[in-house]
C-alpha cells in the first residue's frame, strides 16, 4: 500500500556529500574506498575503508554541537539537515508531537569513546569529559536530531547491525500509519578509530586486501570479505497524503526475520523474509524490477543470498546490484544509503552496476549488473540487508511522483 | 603558569562547547552570563573539566554552579592558580 | 479484530537477588540493594556506590562457553529470558512466529571497556594492539549482540531487534514487543531489557556531569527519590525479560496471565540531552496518549510506578507530569520508585519496572519508595514511603524518562 513515501534524502557517504554527488559517483563507478587516512592503519591487517571525503563538521553542524557529539552524529545531523531541506517539508508548520525520529546505529560514538577511555585509563576518572555521557550512547543521534528540529514525537533507535537501517524505515511507516506525519529516519555510523577498526576486525568477515578496486567484490569468485565504511543516509518519510509531487518513492512492503542457519542447521530465512515483504507490498516476485543486494562479500554469505534470490525470483530472474562496493559496508548507515540509491534508480530508470565484481563465483545464479549501468524502466525495487548475528530484513520500494 | 586570561577562557570555551550561531566570543563577554552565550550547565561542567586538564585546577561542584559569568570564572581560576603555587 | 498482548512469563536479574521471586521479595520488604562498588576499584571516583546484582553466572546455569562469550549484560538477558520462558510454560511455537525485542542503553560496555584496557595497554596506545583482540570483541562493539543471544536462546526466526533509547530503552522494547503481537507479526515475543553499566567509564561519565549520588558514606540509603535530601541517582544493573503472547492463545493453553500491555506512547522534549523542564509537559502528553490507546480514563489508573531516579529535576518534572496528565487522580493514587531499592540500571530499569508492575498487579501489592524520610514540599503526592502496601489495582502506569529528552509511558491492566 503506497500510503507512506520518502520525500527527502540526505546523503553523507564515501561516494560523496549530497544525494546527487553520490548518485553521479555510483553511475560512474567512482569508488570512495581507499587507504584509511583518519589514523595510521598500516600496522593492521585491514587497511582500507570508505571514508566520507572532505567532511568538515564545521561546515555542516552547528558549532555548539560539534564538541558534544561524535563523528557519527555529525554525519547524521548534517544529513538530517540536508534531507529536510530536500523534502520540501516545513517542520515549523507541523504539529510538534507529530514529528518523530527513528535512526539506526550499530556502534555509537566509537572514536569519542576511545578518546575518553584513554583519558580515564591514563589520567583518571575526573579527566573524563562531560559529553561522554551523551556522545557515546546509541541514542545520541536520534536525541540530537529531535532537539535540533523541535520534533517531540516518538524517538527510536534500532540496533540490528546492517539490517537495522531497513527496520527503522519500517518503524517510520508504522508511526506514519498510526500517529506521526513526518519521520526522520535512516542512519549513519562511523567507527573510524583504531579501537573501532580492531573491534570490527574481530568478526572475521573483513577483507585484508590492500587493493581498493578488488578488496570488496561480493558474489565474485575472489570474494574475500568486506571493506568497512562510514556515513550513510538520513531519509524523510511522510504520509503520501500531503506529499503529492514530493515523493522519491513509496514504502510498499517490509519484513524482517532472524537467521538461525549457521547455528542450528535450519534453512536460511532470507527467502521467506523476502516473500513476506512482497506479500506486505501486495506484489508477486515478477513485480520486482531490481534488487539491491546485501552483498556481504564472503563466499558463504554471498551463496546464501544468491540462493535466496534464485529461489524467490528464479535463476537470474531479476537484475541484482550492489553499489555498496563503492562505499564499503556502512553498518547502521548502509541500508538507508541503499534505500536512497534505489530511489534514485527508480527516479531515473537506471540500474547502477556493481563495480569491482568481475566474475561470478560458481553457483551464483543471479543476474548481477556488471560493468556499466543498465537503462530500463523501473517501478519497484527490493532492498535486502543482513546484520551480524542473523538479522535479516527486506524492504520494497515503489517509484515516486516527485516532480 | 600563574595567570589565566579571558583569552585563555575563550579558547577553552571554544573547545568545550563550541560557539553558538550569533554569539561572538571575541566581543566583550566579561559580564555576560554563560547561559546567554549558549553555555548550559553541561557545557560549564565540560569547561571545568578542561580547565582541570589544562591548568590542573579542580573546581568543586558548587563552585561550578556559582561561576555565572566569564569574569567570575577567570577570577576564580586565577585565585586557584595562585593558591596552587604557594 | 484486535489482538491483545499479555505477559505470561517474567524473568528478572536484579540487585538484591537473582530471579523473579527474590526480586519481588526485595521490593516488598523495602530492602535496599545499594552498596559500595565491588565490581571495580572505585576509590578515585566521585560516586563510589551502586546497586550490584549478586550474580553468579555458573549458579545461574550458564555454561563455560557462554560465560566466556557473553558480556555481563548478555548473561543477565539470557538468564532472565530462560526464567521467563520457564515461567510461561510456552512450547512448540513456530520459530518464524517468535520475535525478540531487547532494550539496552549502553550495550556491552563492560566487555568493550575491559578489552580496550588490554588492547591499549592501560590507555597507553592509541593504535591499540589488535593481536590481543578476543574473538567476540565485535560482539561487544555492537549492542545488537544482546538481542542475538536472546534470539538464539529461543531459536527465534521472526523479527529481532535491539532498541536503544537510553533510559527509556526498557519500556520502549516492551512496547515494541507488544506491538508485534498486536499487529500479528509474532505469536511469542521475548521482550525486555538489560544493562550492566557498573564499570569505570560509565561511572566516570556520570561523575563528570554530577548525575550520580556522592553519598558514599551511606551507600544503603543513597538512592532517595522524592526525598528532600536526595542528591542524584545510584547506578544499578540487571535485566528483566517478559514473555508476551496474544491473549486468546494464552488463554487457550491455560497460561497464567500477569497483565495486558494495554497502552504505550513515547514523546520527546526536544529541549536538552540531559535537562528537563519542570513542567513535565511531554511526559504528560505520553501518559495521555498511552491512556487513550489503552482505552482508559485517568480515573482508571490505580498505581504509578514512577521513573523516580532521585535527581531533583526528575522528581519535580514527573510529579508535574502526573498532575498535568491525571489531574486530581495524581493525588489519589500511590506513586513509588523501585530505584530507591534496586538503583537505576539505565536501559534495563524500564523493563525491570514493567516486571514490578506485572507482579504488583498480579499480587495486588504496591512496592514502596525506600529511604523516603523527608518530604520535598514540591513533591506532594503519595509516594508510599518505606513500606509496601496492599492495594486493589486494575490498571497501573509505568513511566520512564531519559537522556535525549525521551519520555515513555505504559499502562498494564489486569485481565
Amino acid at each position: 500500500m503506497a500510503d507512506t513515501v520518502i520525500t527527502g534524502l540526505g546523503v553523507f557517504a564515501p561516494t560523496g556529500i549530497g544525494a546527487e554527488e553520490h548518485w553521479t559517483a555510483v553511475l560512474d563507478g567512482k569508488s570512495g574506498i581507499g587507504h584509511i587516512t583518519r589514523f595510521d592503519a598500516s600496522g593492521y591487517p585491514v587497511v582500507l575503508a570508505g571514508e566520507v571525503p572532505g567532511f568538515d563538521a564545521r561546515e555542516h553542524v552547528p558549532g555548539r554541537l560539534i564538541p558534544q557529539t561524535d563523528t557519527w552524529t555529525h554525519l547524521a545531523l548534517a544529513a538530517a539537515e540536508a534531507a529536510l531541506a530536500d523534502s520540501g517539508a516545513d517542520p515549523k508548520s507541523l504539529p510538534e508531537y507529530e514529528m518523530a525520529v527513528v535512526t539506526s546505529s550499530s556502534s555509537g560514538g566509537t572514536a569519542f569513546g576511545q578518546g575518553e577511555m584513554e583519558r580515564l585509563y591514563q589520567k583518571g576518572p575526573s579527566w573524563v569529559g562531560a559529553y561522554q555521557s551523551i556522545a557515546w550512547f546509541y541514542a545520541a543521534t536520534t536525541g540530537q536530531i529531535s532537539i535540533q528540529h523541535g520534533m517531540r514525537g516518538p524517538c527510536g533507535v534500532i540496533c540490528a547491525e546492517q539490517a537495522g537501517g531497513l527496520d527503522v524505515v519500517a518503524q517510520a511507516r508504522r508511526l506514519l500509519r498510526t500517529q506521526s506525519r513526518l519521520v526522520v529516519t535512516g542512519g549513519t555510523d562511523s567507527a573510524m578509530c583504531p579501537y573501532g577498526l580492531v573491534a570490527q576486525m574481530a568478526n572475521g568477515l573483513m577483507s585484508t586486501s590492500d587493493d581498493p578496486a578488488r578488496a570488496y567484490v561480493p558474489f565474485d569468485a575472489d570474494a574475500r570479505g568486506y571493506v568497512p565504511g562510514e556515513g550513510g543516509a538520513i531519509l524523510i518519510a511522510e504520509r503520501a497524503e500531503g506529499a503529492e509531487g514530493r515523493g522519491y518513492g513509496a514504502i510498499l512492503g517490509h519484513a524482517s526475520g532472524f537467521d538461525q542457519s549457521e547455528r542450528t542447521g535450519r534453512p536460511p530465512v532470507l527467502a521467506a523474509t523476502i516473500r513476506r515483504a512482497l506479500d506486505d507490498a501486495g506484489l508477486n516476485p515478477s513485480g520486482v524490477d531490481v534488487v539491491f543486494a546485501d552483498a556481504a562479500g564472503t563466499p558463504e554469505l554471498d551463496r546464501i543470498e544468491a540462493e535466496a534470490l534464485a529461489a524467490v525470483f528464479g535463476p537470474r530472474g531479476v537484475p541484482v546490484t550492489a553499489p555498496k562496493t563503492l562505499t564499503g559496508r556502512l553498518y547502521g548507515g548502509g541500508a538507508p544509503l541503499d534505500v536512497a540509491t534505489a530511489l534514485l534508480a527508480l527516479r531515473d530508470g537506471v540500474i547502477p552496476h556493481t563495480a569491482g565484481t568481475e566474475r561470478l563465483a560458481r553457483g551464483m545464479e543471479i543476474d548481477l549488473v556488471l560493468g556499466q549501468p543498465r537503462q530500463q524502466p523501473l517501478s519497484t525495487a527490493l532492498v535486502v540487508a543482513r546484520g551480524y548475528g542473523g538479522f535479516t530484513a527486506a524492504l520494497v520500494l515503489g517509484r515516486g511522483d516527485r516532480a | 603558569m600563574s595567570t589565566f586570561s579571558l583569552d585563555d577562557l575563550r579558547e577553552i570555551m571554544r573547545q568545550s562547547a563550541g560557539v553558538e550561531a550569533g554569539v561572538d566570543l571575541d566581543a566583550d563577554i566579561t559580564d555576560i552570563e554563560f547561559i546567554e552565550l549558549g553555555y548550559d550547565s553541561l557545557a560549564l561542567l565540560e569547561l571545568a573539566i578542561q580547565v582541570k586538564r589544562k591548568y590542573g585546577v579542580s573546581i568543586p561542584d558548587d563552585d561550578v554552579v556559582d561561576m555565572t559569568t566569564p569574569r567570575i570564572a577567570v577570577e576564580y581560576i586565577n585565585r586557584q592558580l595562585v593558591g596552587a603555587e604557594v | 479484530m484486535t489482538r491483545k498482548a499479555v505477559i505470561t512469563g517474567v524473568g528478572v536479574v536484579a540487585p538484591g537477588g537473582v530471579g523473579r521471586e527474590a526480586f519481588w521479595d526485595t521490593l516488598t520488604a523495602g530492602r535496599t540493594a545499594t552498596r559500595e562498588i565491588t565490581l571495580f576499584d572505585a576509590s578515585e571516583f566521585r560516586s563510589r556506590i551502586a546497586a550490584e546484582a549478586d550474580f553468579d553466572a555458573v549458579a545461574a546455569g550458564l555454561s563455560a562457553r557462554e560465560i566466556r562469550r557473553m558480556d555481563r549484560a548478555a548473561q543477565f538477558a539470557v538468564v532472565s529470558a530462560r526464567e521467563a520462558l520457564r515461567d510461561s510454560g510456552i512450547t512448540g511455537v513456530d520459530p518464524g512466529r517468535i520475535a525478540v525485542s531487547i532494550g539496552s542503553a549502553v550495550g556491552c560496555t563492560m566487555g568493550l571497556e575491559e578489552e580496550y584496557a588490554v588492547l591499549s595497554d592501560g590507555g597507553r596506545q592509541w593504535l591499540v594492539d589488535h593481536t590481543y583482540g578476543v574473538p567476540h570483541l565485535y560482539g561487544y562493539m555492537v549492542p545488537s549482540t544482546l538481542a542475538v543471544e536472546v534470539a538464539n536462546e529461543v531459536s527465534a526466526e521472526g523479527p529481532v531487534g535491539l532498541i536503544s533509547t537510553g533510559c527509556t530503552s526498557g519500556l520502549d522494547a516492551v512496547s515494541h514487543g507488544a506491538q508485534l503481537i498486536q499487529e500479528g507479526a509474532a505469536d511469542l515475543v521475548l521482550a525486555g531489557a538489560t544493562d550492566a553499566p557498573i564499570s569505570p567509564i560509565t561511572s566516570a561519565c556520570f561523575d563528570a556531569i554530577k548525575a550520580t549520588s556522592p553519598s558514599n558514606h551511606d551507600a544503603a540509603h543513597a538512592s532517595r527519590p522524592f526525598d528532600k535530601r536526595r542528591d542524584g541517582f545510584v547506578l544499578g544493573e540487571g535485566s528483566a525479560v517478559m514473555v508476551l503472547e496474544e491473549e486468546e492463545s494464552a488463554r487457550r493453553r491455560g497460561a497464567h496471565i500477569y497483565a495486558e500491555v494495554a497502552g504505550f506512547a513515547s514523546r520527546s522534549n526536544a529541549f536538552h540531552m540531559t535537562g528537563l523542564k519542570p513542567d513535565g509537559r511531554e511526559m504528560a502528553e505520553a501518559i495521555t496518549v498511552a491512556l487513550r490507546r489503552a482505552k482508559l480514563d485517568k480515573s482508571d489508573v490505580d498505581y504509578i510506578n514512577a521513573h523516580g531516579s532521585g535527581t531533583k529535576q526528575n522528581d519535580r518534572h514527573e510529579t508535574a507530569a502526573f498532575k498535568r496528565s491525571l489531574g486530581n487522580r495524581a493525588y489519589e493514587v500511590p506513586v513509588s520508585s523501585i530505584k530507591s531499592m534496586v538503583g537505576h540500571s539505565l536501559g534495563a530499569i524500564g523493563s525491570i519496572e514493567v516486571a514490578a508492575c506485572a507482579l504488583a498487579l498480579d499480587r495486588q501489592v504496591v512496592p514502596p519508595t525506600a529511604n523516603l524520610h523527608h518530604a520535598d514540599p514540591e513533591c506532594d503526592l503519595d509516594y508510599v514511603p518505606l513500606v509496601a502496601r496492599e492495594h486493589a489495582m486494575d490498571a497501573v502506569l509505568s513511566v520512564g524518562s531519559g537522556f535525549g529528552g525521551f519520555q515513555t509511558a505504559m499502562l498494564l491492566t489486569r485481565v
